[in-house]
């Protein structure tokens, strides 16, 4: 069954605000249980894509499927079905740690009864058991990141979408988010990241890059390092965005 | 006067948090000095004392030989500051923006135009959009602009990559050497370990502490461990296996690699350590995994001082 093999498909996937086009008919496949890394410049059309694919913006053209889902005329089951979380906007500062699993736990429908046994472990997992009743807007940021993100997975969620989860975190955390998400990957849910660090890009099974609203480039790190003919991400990222700019 | 920024035990508290920690450093005239550590370390904290916007709790600095506290109308006019969240107006242009700042430090744009050249003419073509409405490259170099039109001695940029995707970032620092090449004296802050190499020296800070300041190429003189880069295909099951060994110091991921310390310092030679590995790896289903000995770079002794800090 494709469904069950593939936690994301997109097929001609376009949005256009007046005559810009943002997301330029991107067709995409990403198999359950993978961790994939959604790459590109700032600009060049990754925070459209996620919004159409958690149901959030309307595509103007194509379509895409999300955990068996249609963004367009399935959304609800979407929501049930994905995590959600950004560097922006994530958990209320001026709740407690476990007023900001309750609250998520409430929202996404959980009973009391599984918030309460699901808090327990997420605050074992995370060594935050101490901090229960500390507001979130006190924490450091890499512990308010760790945390939103097991929020994000607090339904078990077949897919997460973080967008820029890392930016600002100290390298350790990062490390520690990372090992989160392998561990989250190895449980079977689909993990979709976007990351300004190069280094993160070769922790992704696979990765896509996009330049100008377009997927410029779609593979293992191993794979488009080789096409490249170089030694990091990094400088296929910056050959790819780096043309893009030059015509911009 | 040969330095540029002269910090003597400085201190900072809010509440019960120590922002920063009796912090002593100097900058000398015309160096690109980089200060590299995560949010929450004090980065932001030291530059609104340095731009005289706050006061410290204890010690002293200067900047341009003038005294933070009480020559603070001194500095204001001869420092170009880009704070770390983006303080431009989002409802003036491009051209509005850099024309208020000229216009506050009784300037014009054109006076400064030959300084903000190498930056300005790049979004110059859009003049006329709206702050609000560039990209996180653009809004970055406008912001520089706007730093650099009144023409100072000194420029303090509190994390201008942050947020910004590669290409942008090589950019920049691109720039910041153009800049010192004419002789500013540049100060920047940044989470991004990578960006350490573009500085003349680095401090690495992290709690309000500073951990360590050399030249870039210097600092992973600090790190004592023998260290190992193991290469395989299954990451997670690498990573967790390594953790494992009872010799074994730290495991991080590292790019393509994950970055293995061991605990013994002087003996066994590393060659041995690594077949010790790679006989460990291959018995617990890693028959794969690859081994090599490595030198450790700014973010591996980073990560080991903060280790040991804490």
């Amino acid at each position: 069954m494709i469904a069950e093999s593939l936690a994301i498909t997109t097929r001609g996937l376009t949005r256009r605000f007046g005559t810009f086009v943002a997301v330029d008919g991107i067709t995409l496949d990403v198999r359950a249980g993978e961790v994939f890394g959604f790459l590109g410049a700032n600009g060049a059309g990754k925070t459209t894509a996620i919004k159409m694919l958690i149901g959030l913006l309307a595509p103007s053209e194509g379509d895409a499927r999300v955990a068996g889902f249609d963004v367009i005329t399935e959304r609800a089951q979407i929501r049930r079905n994905i995590g959600y979380m950004s560097q922006r906007f994530s958990l209320y500062n001026d709740l407690t740690v476990h007023e900001n699993i309750q609250l998520y736990g409430g929202i996404y429908g959980l009973s009391d009864a599984v918030i309460r046994d699901r808090t327990g472990v997420l605050l074992v997992s995370l060594g935050l058991s101490k901090s229960a009743d500390t507001l979130v807007g006190q924490l450091p940021l890499g512990w308010k990141q760790k945390l939103a993100f097991s929020v994000a997975m607090l339904h078990e969620p077949k897919i997460v979408f973080l967008d820029e989860p890392t930016g600002g975190v100290d390298p350790i955390t990062r490390r520690q988010f990372w090992e989160l998400i392998y561990a989250a990957a190895a449980q079977g849910t689909t993990v979709f990241v976007t990351t300004h660090y190069m280094d993160e890009a070769e922790y992704c099974d696979r990765i896509s890059i996009m330049v100008d609203g377009r997927i410029a480039a779609l593979g293992t790190p191993a794979e488009l390092k080789a096409e490249h003919g170089v030694a990091t991400v990094d400088d296929v990222f910056v050959r790819l965005a780096r043309g893009a700019k030059a015509s911009a | 006067m040969s330095n540029a920024v002269e910090v003597r035990a400085l201190g900072k508290r809010f509440g019960a948090v120590v922002a920063l920690d009796a912090l002593t450093f100097d900058v000398a005239e015309g160096e690109l000095f980089g200060l590299v550590g995560p949010d929450g370390a004090g980065k932001s904290t030291l530059f609104r004392i340095l731009t005289s916007l706050m006061l410290p709790d204890s010690g002293s600095a200067s900047v341009l030989g003038f005294d933070v506290v009480r020559d603070l109308w001194k500095i204001r006019s001869r420092v170009g500051y880009m704070p770390g969240t983006f303080s431009l107006y989002p409802d003036l242009t491009v051209s509005e923006n850099l024309e208020f700042f000229a216009a506050v430090f009784g300037t014009t744009v054109e006076a400064g135009y030959d300084l903000i050249a190498p930056v300005y003419r790049q979004i110059e073509p859009f003049r006329d959009r709206r702050a609000d409405a560039l990209s996180g490259g653009m809004k970055q170099k406008l912001a520089l602009s706007c730093a650099l039109v009144h023409r100072p001695e000194i420029l303090l940029l509190d994390e201008p990559t942050t947020g910004v995707d590669a290409v942008s970032r090589r950019e920049f620092w691109d720039q910041l050497a153009v800049l010192k090449a004419s002789g500013l004296t540049i100060v920047v802050s940044t989470p991004y370990m990578d960006e350490a190499l573009r500085c003349d020296r680095v401090a690495l800070i992290h709690g309000g502490r500073i951990l360590d300041i050399n030249a870039p190429a210097a600092i992973g003189s600090r790190f004592t461990r023998p260290l190992f880069a193991v290469f395989g295909g299954d990451r997670y099951g690498l990573l967790k296996t390594l953790r494992a060994f009872p010799h074994a110091e730290s495991v991080y991921l590292f790019g393509e690699a994950l970055h293995y310390a061991d605990r013994r310092e002087s003996s066994p030679a590393a060659p041995d350590i690594a077949h010790e590995l790679k006989a460990w790896l291959a018995s617990n289903g890693h028959a794969d995994a690859r081994v090599e000995p490595i030198a450790a770079g700014i973010e591996d002794t980073f990560m080991a001082l903060v280790g040991s800090a804490a």
